[in-house]
């Protein structure tokens, strides 16, 4: 068996006196898309920021594609990397923000060639084509010059997952990456992050509140409750029989 | 169709505080005015020295010293900045120190202290002292080095003021912490830097004054090497004042349209200039 994308092993992280993982166990496999389902403040999105060491965890192991998180190790022992490893090591794992974090001072291209230029010393010509193939294929070949302030929140979150894209990252990691949109907006950027997953079999982890994005797209679905996994499954199983009352008593909450 | 409706028709509010307001201001502008009329001031003079060759060469050295002292200061800022909110503790160190010492005393006294390094250090690089400390380096060194200390707060609050989800978004594209700083936190700092940043030049201009205590040739210097010989003290101290407030004036209109351009993109709708202000408020005028 292939080593497994992201590999958790009691991943535990606390914020000064408030443990909010305790205890994380997951395993994400190759092509495998899954769902962090939750209610707020489980820790599911604190998971997904200790994926690419945004977070540092306190105790247990955290790997992606078979290298630590933030650490080598050598002759049993742990040793911190350098800022330029872990950028490296980010480099290869695309974010989307709940927020969109697009960079207001560049224009919708010049947010996704800036990695590729800046990162893969790629020729700005050779990026800016990428990128505008990208942004075609989130459909905003429209909106190649606008800056993120003339755009809508789901066109900034088109973008910004474009953004993401051009780094050819091996996995993805969306945070909540449609809670900030106006209802009418959320289908664009699911349609996209849906043909990524079905055209493209790019690993995703997603954390989100669209049960139906998740019963249709996903794999696996996983509900965290109180910074531990409550329970893991196919979508049909944990969303249609739960086996666990914390499970239904969400699910009733918000279907 | 329908008709318009009848526009409103109101008395306005009578504002006769601003009246005798008005009247006050005007009588004590007047008393002033006059006492100065009345006074032993040859303004024939003051207006003959403001083109006078040492008046204008002055001039022309504030500007100078002014322009490099703050460039300077800018450049440092940044560095001083950066390594105040590194994770190193040796930068964060050297810069808390950096701007506690400098700002901790008065820039008169490090004008002084540089100009006279020569009484401590007598030769420099195999060169006496006093030949590499010219008055021009002493006060270049002065002015920036105390400027770096503001510009490092002001560079440091702009910082501050970009969001983190920036870096959070920098970071996990892979940008290192120096290409973050670079390419993404910095140029959005820079719309929270430029406004204090003009107030700091505007200030310099006139700090740079200090300068005449070691024989640096700017505009307060002229005018003292003049009045020490014609004794005209106050009309002299009137000729630099006026020049003063020419540099000003010019780089407070200049500093204000900077303000504009960089205030575009996050206000909606620029503020009115000065001038668009007062052709509304001649045009709304009520009609007694």
């Amino acid at each position: 068996m292939s080593t497994p994308m992201v590999l958790a092993e009691q991943v535990h992280k606390s914020f000064g006196r408030l443990e909010v993982l305790k205890g994380i166990d997951l395993e994400v496999q190759r092509g495998e898309v899954m769902c962090l389902l939750g209610p707020s403040g489980s820790g599911k999105s604190t998971f997904l920021r200790c994926i690419n060491h945004l977070e540092k965890i306190d105790a247990g192991r955290l790997s992606v594609d078979g290298h630590l998180v933030g650490y080598r190790e050598a002759h049993g022992k742990l040793h911190e990397l350098k800022e330029k490893e872990t950028a490296k090591a980010r480099s290869e794992i695309g974010m989307v923000f709940q927020r969109f974090n697009l960079f207001p001072h560049m224009t919708a291209l010049g947010n996704v060639v800036e990695a590729p230029v800046l990162v893969c010393r790629k020729s700005r010509a050779e990026a800016e084509e990428a990128a505008r193939t990208l942004l075609d294929r989130v459909g905003l070949a429209d909106k190649v010059d606008a800056y993120p302030a003339q755009l809508s929140g789901g066109q900034q979150q088109r973008v910004a997952i474009a953004r993401a894209l051009a780094m050819e990252p091996k996995l993805m990691l969306f945070d909540e990456p449609t809670s900030a949109l106006d209802p009418e907006l959320v289908g664009d950027v699911l349609d996209v992050m849906r043909g990524l997953a079905n055209e493209h079999q790019i690993t995703m982890i997603v954390v989100t509140h669209e049960i139906g994005f998740a019963r249709e797209v996903a794999d696996t679905v996983v509900f965290m409750d109180g910074g531990v996994v409550v329970e893991a499954g196919e979508p049909e199983q944990v969303l249609t029989r739960p086996r666990e009352e914390r499970t239904r008593s969400f699910l009733g909450k918000v279907l | 169709m329908t008709e318009a409706p009848a526009r409103l028709v109101a008395v306005p509010v009578r504002h006769y505080g601003r009246w005798i307001s008005a009247v006050l201001v005007l009588t004590a502008l007047a008393a002033v005015v006059y006492a100065f009329s009345r006074a032993a001031i040859d303004y024939g003079t003051t207006r003959r020295f403001l083109t006078a060759d040492v008046i204008v060469s002055g001039a022309w050295h504030t500007l100078l010293i002014s322009v490099l002292a703050q460039a300077m200061g800018i450049a440092l800022g940044v560095v001083f900045a950066v390594m105040r909110l590194s994770k190193n503790p040796v930068n964060t160190s050297v810069s808390w120190f950096y701007i506690w010492l400098f700002r901790g005393t008065p820039v008169l006294v490090q004008l002084l202290i540089w100009y006279n390094l020569a009484l401590v250090f007598p030769t420099m690089f195999g060169h006496p002292t006093s030949d590499v400390m010219t008055p021009f380096l002493a006060a270049l060194l002065g002015l920036g080095i105390n400027e770096g200390a503001y510009m490092a707060e002001i560079v440091r609050a702009g910082i501050g003021s970009v969001d983190d989800g920036q870096t959070e978004a920098a970071h996990s594209l892979g940008l290192t912490p120096g290409q973050t700083l670079r390419r993404v936190v910095l140029p959005q700092a820079m719309r929270v830097i430029i406004p204090p940043t003009g107030n700091e030049f505007i200030n310099m201009l006139k700090t740079s004054s200090l300068a005449f205590t070691i024989q640096y040739a700017e505009l307060l210097n002229g005018a003292v090497r003049v009045y020490t010989n014609n004794l005209q003290v106050i009309e002299l101290l009137f000729t630099v004042s006026i020049w003063y407030l020419l540099l000003t004036s010019v780089f407070s209109f200049g500093q204000y349209f900077l303000e504009r351009r960089f205030a575009r993109g996050a206000q909606r709708e620029l503020p009115a200039t000065p001038l668009s202000r007062l052709v509304a408020n001649l045009r709304t005028r009520p009609r007694a």
